[in-house]
């Protein structure tokens, strides 16, 4: 393989470990925990709010990304913030006239991407100082590492709230989809609190304190392989 | 705002009012295009969408002209006005549609309900809500067949005093956790059966100059509001939200 092929790949996949594990949105910048919160009650919410930031972040790198040689620091977040409420109301308004069953089972999360800090740091910190192909890599990157979380603590809260996983999820992806819908546990009463804000906060918590732990285990499982290298 | 700026220029007033400036300016002319372009698709798939609703109240076989378009404005008693889809079979008012709205957990619940001729409930469906996801959206039909239960209901059938959810006495079932917004719906479809009964005359009467109906057998004034309704579409673009 072409060598400069190979060390765009390698970039590539650095990018997309970032995004999803090493400095995930939610799990280890802690930005965007407002839509997370809000919108996590079933596992079908969460991707349907994933997939909508994630074709925002994308999008919205590459605007950031094309325009960052004429950007100066002094006007560049109300220009931001400019382009990623335009591009949001774009979509929501394209979505509404040809996606119209989608929109009607996504739209409440469309205007909530433009509360979402974690698209207004990425422009910030990354789209405006790197080439365009990069940034629109790591606004990927980054969707699907938002949308990875989103699933997860929508199914945490999911199955001990209601029994169910997936549930309406035809409604988001069409009846194609609808073997997603999974009932756990039948004629189940639900638990309340999972479904309510509060159990939000308590699952975000185990969630990251699981991620803290593991990466604890893996620094603790190669700090010893390196020791005798570096301290004979 | 052309192209290499020199960072001495960069760092003048004007060029940074100009950036911001051009790219608002640039913003605003894609999203007024968008929306022109976008506009009639979305108010047509929002009249669709309307029809279908008004289909699911008012079934078929129960008429046979377009009641989306057979709009009578009622008068109620506060004042206000209720725009009524009608339901005709051979020109005689066989159903009635019309919005009410329940006051839900998290803002106005607006809910669209058909009545037969003889005061029993064809259907009820949930246009919009803000309800909690996952707690108060059983209120809409594909998610759950609850509001289902008000099918075939009367005030002959269940006395309008006992229209409350289990937890009020009544037999509506509520869900775990919103107890409000069933409640809210229940109360909007019996406050809406109350005001059919309260204007059934005026509701079921058939117009002189209706559109596909014959000539009534005791001649009655025309509803002026009705010779002022505006085109159906039209009428649907400013009406729905």
């Amino acid at each position: 393989m072409n060598p400069s092929v190979k060390a765009l790949f390698e970039d590539y996949r650095r990018l997309f470990r970032d995004g999803i594990w090493d400095n995930n949105v939610v799990m280890a910048q802690m930005l965007a925990l407002c839509p997370l919160l809000a919108v996590t009650g079933t596992a079908t919410n969460g991707l349907g709010m994933g997939l909508a930031t994630t074709f925002v972040m994308v999008a919205s790198g590459l605007l950031v990304s094309m325009f960052r040689t004429i950007i100066t620091p002094e006007v560049r977040i109300p220009v931001f913030i400019l382009l990623i409420a335009s591009l949001v109301t774009l979509v929501d308004l394209v979505m509404n006239a040809y996606l119209y069953e989608m929109h009607k089972a996504l739209g409440l999360f469309i205007p909530l991407i433009v509360t979402n800090c974690a698209i207004l740091g990425r422009a910030e910190s990354f789209a405006s100082r790197q080439p365009v192909h990069r940034a629109m890599v790591d606004g990927l990157a980054m969707g699907v590492g938002f949308t990875v979380i989103l699933v997860v603590l929508g199914a945490v809260r999911e199955i001990p709230g209601s029994g169910t996983l997936f549930a309406d999820a035809h409604l988001l992806l069409g009846e194609r989809f609808a073997w997603m819908e999974l009932t756990l546990i039948p004629e189940y009463r639900g638990f309340l609190l999972m479904i309510l804000p509060p159990g939000a906060f308590l699952a975000l918590g185990f969630i990251l304190a699981g991620k803290r732990v593991l990466d604890a285990r893996l620094a603790a499982r190669t700090a010893p392989a390196a020791d005798p290298a570096t301290s004979p | 705002m052309t192209t290499v700026a020199q960072p001495t220029y960069r760092k003048r007033v004007g060029y940074q009012a100009t950036l911001l400036g051009g790219i608002a300016l640039l913003a605003s002319a894609v999203l007024v295009i968008a929306d022109l372009q976008t506009r009639d698709t979305i108010a047509e798939r929002r009249a669709e969408d309307f029809r279908r609703t008004l289909e699911q109240v008012l079934p078929a076989q129960m008429h046979d002209n377009r009641p989306q378009e057979d709009i009578h404005i009622l008068r109620t008693d506060d004042g206000r006005t209720l725009e009524v889809y009608r339901a005709r079979q051979e020109g005689r008012v066989s159903g009635v549609a019309f919005r009410v709205q329940g006051r839900g957990y998290a803002g106005p619940i607006h809910i669209l309900m058909g009545v037969d001729a003889a005061g029993e409930v064809l259907g009820v469906r949930v246009l919009q809500h803000k309800e909690t996801p996952g707690l108060g959206d059983k209120i809409e039909v594909n998610r759950d067949p609850w509001i289902l239960a008000f099918d075939g209901l009367s005030f002959a059938a269940l006395p309008a005093p006992r229209w409350a959810v289990k937890k009020d006495g009544g037999p509506f079932d509520q869900f775990t956790g919103a107890t409000i917004t069933p409640r809210a719906v229940v109360n909007a479809v019996r406050d809406g059966l109350t005001l059919f009964h309260a204007h059934q005359s005026e509701l079921l009467q058939r117009a002189p100059d209706g559109p596909d109906g014959p000539m009534p057998m005791t001649p009655e004034a025309p509803v002026p509001a009705d010779t002022s309704t505006p085109p159906p579409d039209q009428y649907l673009q400013e009406t729905l939200p």
